[in-house]
């Protein structure tokens, strides 16, 4: 899939549905300003001879991403990304990543290993986020 | 839209033995399909009535809305057989001069690009070709033929898992480009996984369950829970298989309808338990393994 820019994988164990996984990497690279307005994805015929999936499969994904106004078909030439995930936040990720790093940083010197920072980011987030909706 | 394949009540006795029996399937056009069991269950038998090289003992079959093969189907029908073979005295040329005059169809601008994206050599003689280049030009050879349904016998089954993952490749690369209906059998869950949308589960020469994957991953349950006759199911629960230990049973059922009973703790399956659950023996002539459990 060269000349194309973003490359599909699959992860065969994560249990979720080989069409939702190209849907997420898809949402993620528009959400990490890889993919942006205008881009061509890659053909169906191209990623189907690079993973050896079904066809449907990629079709089936392309579609829920029409659904969402994310890509748009141009028949006869390809499917093409007609809107952004990242606004303007994706100018605050890098001094967000900085604050994180530094926040890491810390996090080991207390004596944290990686499964407990994970744990605590996890419970935190989630805390956050319940406080959001309530 | 016609059916690539149309079974009813098919059947294939060889001398006293029944190879296929009582088969009635319908497939839908569009789909790469599945067939899979384990080694002896009938594939090859289905396969072979399907491509018209075997006549049926009973019942019928059709392919492409056509009775199987008649010379319209047979032109219609790429069929590559069981280890994909090849000609090992002849050249890689040979076998593209002879499936030009075989084939009325024949596509050999698609053929020979197909032998020069492989890196194939011409003049190589086939018996000198790696397994994985000869199924890759086993597969060439139906391809070029342009055909409506391309069936394939355990084309993966004796290739590595690189040439495996490439043959699958160039498989699903031309279904993409000519929108051909395929049929392939394997014994192995996994190669199909990624390549079907249609899946057939043959066990003891009958068709156990046949339908879209993904109908059939809605529609099937594991249910958990406290010990319970199968007969106290509800009616539109249709048990695949059961296991009972003395206080707990599991059960694989197929329904369309949402399960509400609390004594059950739900789960969904994955196409290898799922097919897995069908190739289970009834759960009554199995006592050893539940006191295993």
């Amino acid at each position: 899939m060269e000349g194309w820019v973003i490359e599909f994988h699959l992860d065969g164990r994560s249990g979720v549905s080989p069409y939702l996984q190209l849907v997420h990497q898809v949402r993620h690279a528009l959400r990490l300003g890889l993919l942006r307005e205008g881009d061509q994805l890659p053909t169906v015929k191209d990623v189907v001879a690079r993973l050896a999936i079904n066809p449907n499969t990629v079709l089936k994904a392309y579609r829920e991403l029409e659904h969402e106004g994310l890509a748009a078909a141009r028949p006869g030439v390809g499917t093409f990304v007609t809107r952004t995930l990242t606004d303007a936040s994706l100018a605050a990720h890098a001094p967000l990543r900085r604050e994180l790093q530094r926040w890491l940083a810390r996090a080991r010197q207390a004596g944290l290993d990686d499964e407990s920072i994970e744990a605590l980011f996890t419970t935190t987030f989630r805390t956050a986020s319940e406080e959001d909706i309530a | 839209m016609t059916a690539v394949l149309q079974a009813r009540g098919l059947g294939k006795r060889y001398g006293r033995r029944w190879a296929l029996r009582d088969c009635t399937i319908d497939i839908p056009a569009g789909h790469v399909v599945g067939l899979v069991g384990p080694n002896g269950a009938g594939k090859t038998t289905l396969l072979k009535l399907a491509g018209g090289q075997l006549a049926p003992t009973s019942g019928s079959v059709a392919v492409l809305g056509g009775p199987a093969g008649g010379p319209a189907q047979l032109a219609k029908v790429g069929f590559v057989a069981q280890d994909t073979p090849v000609y090992a005295g002849l050249s890689v040329a040979d076998h593209l001069r002879l499936g030009a005059r075989l084939n009325r169809g024949w596509d050999a601008a698609l053929a020979r690009n197909r032998i020069g994206q492989l890196g194939l050599d011409l003049s190589h003689r086939a018996g000198n070709l790696s397994g994985g280049q000869r199924a890759q030009l086993a597969l060439t050879l139906g391809l070029a033929k342009r055909p409506e349904l391309l069936i394939l016998d355990e084309p993966v089954a004796s290739l590595d898992p690189l040439a495996r993952r490439e043959f699958l490749q160039g498989l699903m690369e031309a279904v993409a480009e000519h929108e051909l209906s395929v049929v392939l059998s394997s014994h192995l869950v996994a190669d199909l996984e990624r390549t079907c949308d249609y899946l057939i589960v043959l066990v003891d020469s009958r068709v156990r369950v046949a339908g879209q994957i993904e109908n059939l991953l809605a529609t099937h349950h594991r249910l958990t829970g406290p010990r319970r006759d199968p007969g106290r199911l509800p009616a539109d629960q249709h048990v695949v298989s059961a296991r009972h230990t003395d206080r707990q049973s599991t059960f694989v059922v197929r329904t369309e309808a949402p399960i509400h009973d609390p004594a059950w703790t739900v789960s969904g399956l994955s196409l290898e338990d799922l097919v897995l659950a069908y190739m289970e023996k009834p759960a009554a002539a199995r006592p050893l393994l539940e006191v295993q459990q």
